[in-house]
């Protein structure tokens, strides 16, 4: 892995923080997008010699986690009228803490992982590792129906980062399934986002509560 | 350059500058709000004001009242000898430096808060439960950042840790560095009162943290106050320009004035996130810390994998 | 050949997208799935040359023609069932149903036909896709609800499985081969791949697969989906997409075989699938609403395919029969289900009652359906349970046979007491429904299901016999 993409990587974990530390809506779905962003172009920081049909596909990752998803995460708020995230289930020092265990451990147990030998010193796996540990603790200790779609969209970058260590080897079919789960999977929950405000008051996934045994 | 000289040097910019900064922050502060404000030199001129005047002194204090600003603003002045400016050997050097600093740092604390309690007001008994809880908070941060700069060189003398060598860590380990710098950066805002977690302008009581534990001090003692505050703040802007800045030539004509512009700047910088940005909620004001100590974490956690 | 069966329907979905009748559409259904039937009886039993395309990406073997046989004649019955449910329905429109029907078939065909393991990925992930706005057919609150849980659930479990892909394509990246998906490589190469990548893979694709297959503990999707789908969406979903799941799942698995890598997977499948049947057998006791009676079978049904597997041997051909029995006895009982919700208005036991008076072929069948589906002789799924428990005894797993039938036991008188309070007993005042009658329309596709559920208990023809053999042959392949 190149020595460029050690930056992008760590800020790239550092944005996972700021999803589960902050309250406000707009700058957590800001933070994802900058993450997502970041995680499109490093396939090009690492292989600069991708080519056309590379440089395509970093420009669609970028474009559809950056610009397109972002919008329709935006689009949701405001028809659902909601700005903040209540106090969730695991408050936010402690998803926050919690956080920052699961990435020490992350950290900590990627190098006893057995790697092929190019990678033992990546960033890359344990970085992976600890965004997706931050997407399942958002999408499970989240209350608002936003804030578990950010939690599957930082799921999702966690695997697409570790999908980054076959990217030389394996064609991108495996990028670009990433890609169609990621918006089709995004634009119908937007969707559904938007039934949801009309059929209750607010996005509040507590109130879907009513089919129960 | 001579011993006595540079000595000479470091107390004269550690005891002459810091009322400066506080000038440069509301100046920038002004510029912003399209005024011209007060003039650069206002704080030293409050100073005298202040050492001139008469106190007011509660009758329900007692010697700790008086305690609270003398000891702030020793350990203040001590605090600053300990700093190594731009030739790296501060007045006061030795192995483990960097914890009587911290120590030194609380125990001004310490009597500032106990100073308050001893009015018996519920406004600055609230101020001081609120200071101390932060600062619970911010002293990891700063702690864990002197860690990774002290595995980074291998000592445990200030004069190390942010001497020559420094510049040569940052081409290793510039993620761990940028991160904690950072974190000192927020710790810096913390414990010197600014916005993001306290409003040094307010004047509703129930909103303030820092300045409503000296509410009752008047007179020469609030000019300890003062002074030892902006000692403070030089010396926690020290600690970030010397590592954001880690120049040392060796050549005294170059580090010194770079150095001073980078105080300058860090007090700028100050001025500009105070009129950009808005105060956090009180309950928000613990989530900021703790992520401040989670950077720093994070900056050890990538030198020991 | 193979991109015939793919496009064909998504043909077919273009044409009923774009057809005008509201009235007339729903006969684009059986249309298109005689005809899909018909390709595929011509490729799993005429075509004399082995089917594949896209250069090795795609192809039908005999596991594959097995799923996608049960799957082709699930959708031809229901499809049948589609013009009199949705001319009771005629106040909805039924253009993105009756489309977005045929994509969902193109879908499942997919998966039953990659042979590349991130396609089966991407089709499993269009399937789940697909599939939501079926379930949202009734546009209600609680619908609503139980889309958002399907999805939210299913693709979180598919996201996993995108991982546990990943991690398997590395296990042979680190064993220092070409880095690869594809099924005949990773088979071929199977003794190499690095063991620990591999184990992590399968349990990841395990849990994301199983998520989909509806295993407990991420089955909490299920009874809201299937209680709040249409009848012959919920038997899709539980005949056809839980088996493109299982498929998917024996895929890994097949490859774990190959690397001498099964006893970890076995353990943990016969495992998973007693903590299904045990989690169903809990929740069917007491149920109060029929539809969602029928998720938790699904459950527990899933849970005895996978248990199935993992205790090997004859077990596995017993688990590829009953694959085939619980997809068609599901038939029966969801489209039975339907009429008799339609019939009573109400799905809760305290309204619906006396099905048998009120709907008297409905009730009949909702009633041998439940004899079916708990595995009563003379029909199917009693054939197919039986194998396994006899498997299980005889290779001297007897814990595990032996938790197999108690749960058996404790699930038939569960759900009896449900069925038969609602099949008995007075039709209620209070539940009317604008006088819904048995028809042709809504009663001969349950007939056939049942007819078809009644010959497998009876007689499971030669050449369907040979292909579960070899089907089950190639599951417990061994290097």
């Amino acid at each position: 892995m190149a020595h460029a993409a050690e930056p992008v990587l760590i800020l790239a974990v550092a944005l996972n923080f700021v999803a589960l530390g902050v309250s406000r809506l707009r700058p957590v779905i800001h933070g994802v997008a900058l993450q997502g962003a970041l995680l499109g172009i490093l396939p090009f920081l690492t292989h600069p010699e991708i080519g056309l049909r590379g440089g395509l596909l970093v420009g669609g990752t970028v474009a559809l986690k950056g610009l397109v998803i972002p919008a329709l995460l935006f689009r949701a708020m405001r028809e659902a009228n909601i700005q903040h995230e209540v106090q969730p289930v695991v408050g936010f020092i402690a998803s926050l803490v919690l956080g920052a265990v699961g990435t020490g451990l992350a950290f900590v147990s990627a190098s006893t992982l057995p790697l092929a030998d190019e990678h033992t010193n990546a960033l890359v796996v344990p970085a992976s590792l600890s965004t997706v540990l931050t997407g399942f603790l958002m999408l499970t200790t989240r209350r608002k129906a936003i804030m578990q779609v950010v939690g599957y969209l930082i799921l999702e970058n966690g695997i697409f980062l570790f999908g980054l260590l076959l990217v030389e080897a394996m064609p991108f079919l495996v990028e670009i399934g990433v890609l169609l789960d990621l918006f089709t999977g995004v634009f119908v929950m937007g969707i559904i986002i938007h039934h949801i405000n009309r059929e209750f008051a607010a996005a509040g996934t507590e109130q879907l509560s009513e089919l129960k045994d | 350059m001579g011993m006595a000289l540079r000595i000479g040097t470091h107390l004269l910019l550690a005891f002459a500058l810091p009322p400066l900064l506080l000038g440069v922050i509301n100046k920038t502060k002004a510029l912003f709000a399209g005024r011209s404000g007060s003039p650069l030199l206002q704080p030293y001129y409050d100073l005298i004001k202040l050492f001139r005047k008469g106190s007011v002194i509660s009758e329900t204090t007692s010697w700790l009242f008086f305690a609270g600003p003398v000891v702030g603003l020793v350990t203040a002045a001590l605090a600053a000898l300990l700093i190594p400016l731009p030739d790296a050997i501060a007045p006061f050097s030795f192995t483990g430096d960097l914890i009587l600093l911290l120590y030194l740092l609380a125990l001004g604390r310490f009597f500032t808060a106990a100073a308050a309690l001893d009015t018996g007001s519920p406004f600055e008994g609230m101020g001081a439960a609120r200071e101390v809880t932060f600062a619970c908070l911010a002293e990891p941060a700063i702690f864990l950042g002197l860690l990774v700069l002290a595995k980074l060189s291998g000592s445990l003398r200030l004069a190390d840790l942010l001497g020559g060598s420094l510049a040569s860590h940052w081409v290793t380990g510039a993620a761990s560095l940028a991160l904690v710098l950072l974190s000192w950066f927020i710790v810096l805002l913390a414990e010197n009162c600014r916005i993001p977690f306290d409003d040094p302008n307010t004047h509703l009581e129930l909103t303030m943290i820092h300045e409503v534990m000296v509410l009752d001090h008047s007179g020469p003692a609030l000019g300890a106050i003062l002074y030892g505050a902006s000692l403070k703040l030089f010396v926690f802007s020290a600690l970030v320009v010397r590592l954001a800045l880690p120049v040392a030539t060796g050549s005294a004509l170059i580090d010194w004035p770079v150095f001073v512009s980078g105080l300058l700047g860090v007090a700028v910088l100050i001025g500009v996130v105070e009129s950009t940005m808005a105060r956090l909620r009180l309950t928000h004001v613990p989530v900021l810390l703790v992520a401040a100590c989670l950077l720093s974490a994070f900056g050890i956690i990538l030198l020991v994998r | 050949m193979a991109c015939a069966l793919l496009l064909f329907p998504l043909a077919m979905a273009g044409i009923t997208f774009v057809a005008p009748s509201n009235r007339r559409r729903p006969w684009l259904l059986p249309l298109g799935a005689l005809g899909h039937l018909a390709l595929v009886g011509w490729a799993v039993l005429g075509c004399g040359h082995p089917v594949s395309g896209l250069g090795g990406w795609l192809a039908l073997d005999a596991l594959g023609k097995v799923v996608l046989g049960l799957l082709s004649l699930l959708f031809f019955l229901c499809s049948l069932y589609a013009p009199g449910y949705l001319t009771l329905r005629a106040e909805r429109p039924n253009r993105v149903f009756c489309a977005t029907l045929f994509v969902a078939l193109a879908m499942m065909t997919l998966v039953t036909l990659a042979h590349h393991l991130g396609l089966t990925w991407v089709a499993m992930e269009a399937t789940t896709l697909a599939t939501a706005p079926l379930l949202y057919f009734n546009h209600n609150a609680r619908s609503l609800e139980a889309t958002w849980k399907y999805l939210l659930i299913g693709s979180v479990g598919i996201a996993l499985a995108l991982f546990g892909s990943f991690f398997l394509a590395y296990s042979s990246l680190k064993a220092g081969l070409e880095p690869t998906l594809l099924f005949g490589e990773l088979i071929a190469s199977a003794p190499r791949l690095s063991p620990p990548w591999l184990h992590a893979a399968f349990v990841l694709l395990f849990v994301g697969y199983g998520t989909k297959m509806g295993l407990a503990p991420l089955h909490t999707w299920k009874p809201d989906a299937y209680g709040e789908a249409p009848g012959l969406v919920g038997t899709l979903l539980a005949g056809g997409v839980t088996s493109c799941a299982f498929i998917a799942l024996l895929r890994v698995y097949q490859i774990c075989h190959a690397s001498a890598e099964a006893d970890f997977a076995r353990g943990l499948m016969v495992l998973m699938g007693l903590v299904s049947m045990a989690v169903a057998a809990v929740f069917l006791v007491r149920q109060r609403d029929f539809k969602r009676m029928l998720a938790y079978s699904s459950v527990e049904h899933m849970g005895i395919l996978v248990l199935g597997i993992g205790l090997g041997g004859p077990a596995v051909y017993g688990a590829l029969l009953h694959l085939i029995n619980n997809g068609l006895a599901k038939g029966v009982l969801f489209l039975s289900a339907g009429n008799i919700h339609r019939a009573c208005g109400s799905k809760g036991t305290e309204d619906a009652t006396g099905a048998i008076r009120r709907v008297p072929l409905s009730g009949a069948l909702f009633l041998a359906g439940f004899l079916a589906i708990t595995g009563s002789p003379p029909f199917g799924p009693f054939v197919s349970e039986f194998t396994i428990a006899s498997a299980a005894l005889g290779s001297g797993q007897f814990v595990a046979g032996a938790l197999f039938l108690v749960l058996l036991g404790v699930v038939f008188v569960g759900m009896g007491k449900t069925v038969l309070s609602v099949v008995q007993g007075r039709p209620a005042e209070t539940a009317d429904a604008g006088g819904f009658h048995d028809g042709p329309g809504t009663g001969v596709p349950v007939l056939l299901f049942m007819a078809l559920v009644v010959l497998l208990g009876v007689y499971v023809p030669g050449p369907l016999e040979e292909l579960l053999r070899e089907a089950a042959g190639a599951v417990e392949v061994r290097r």
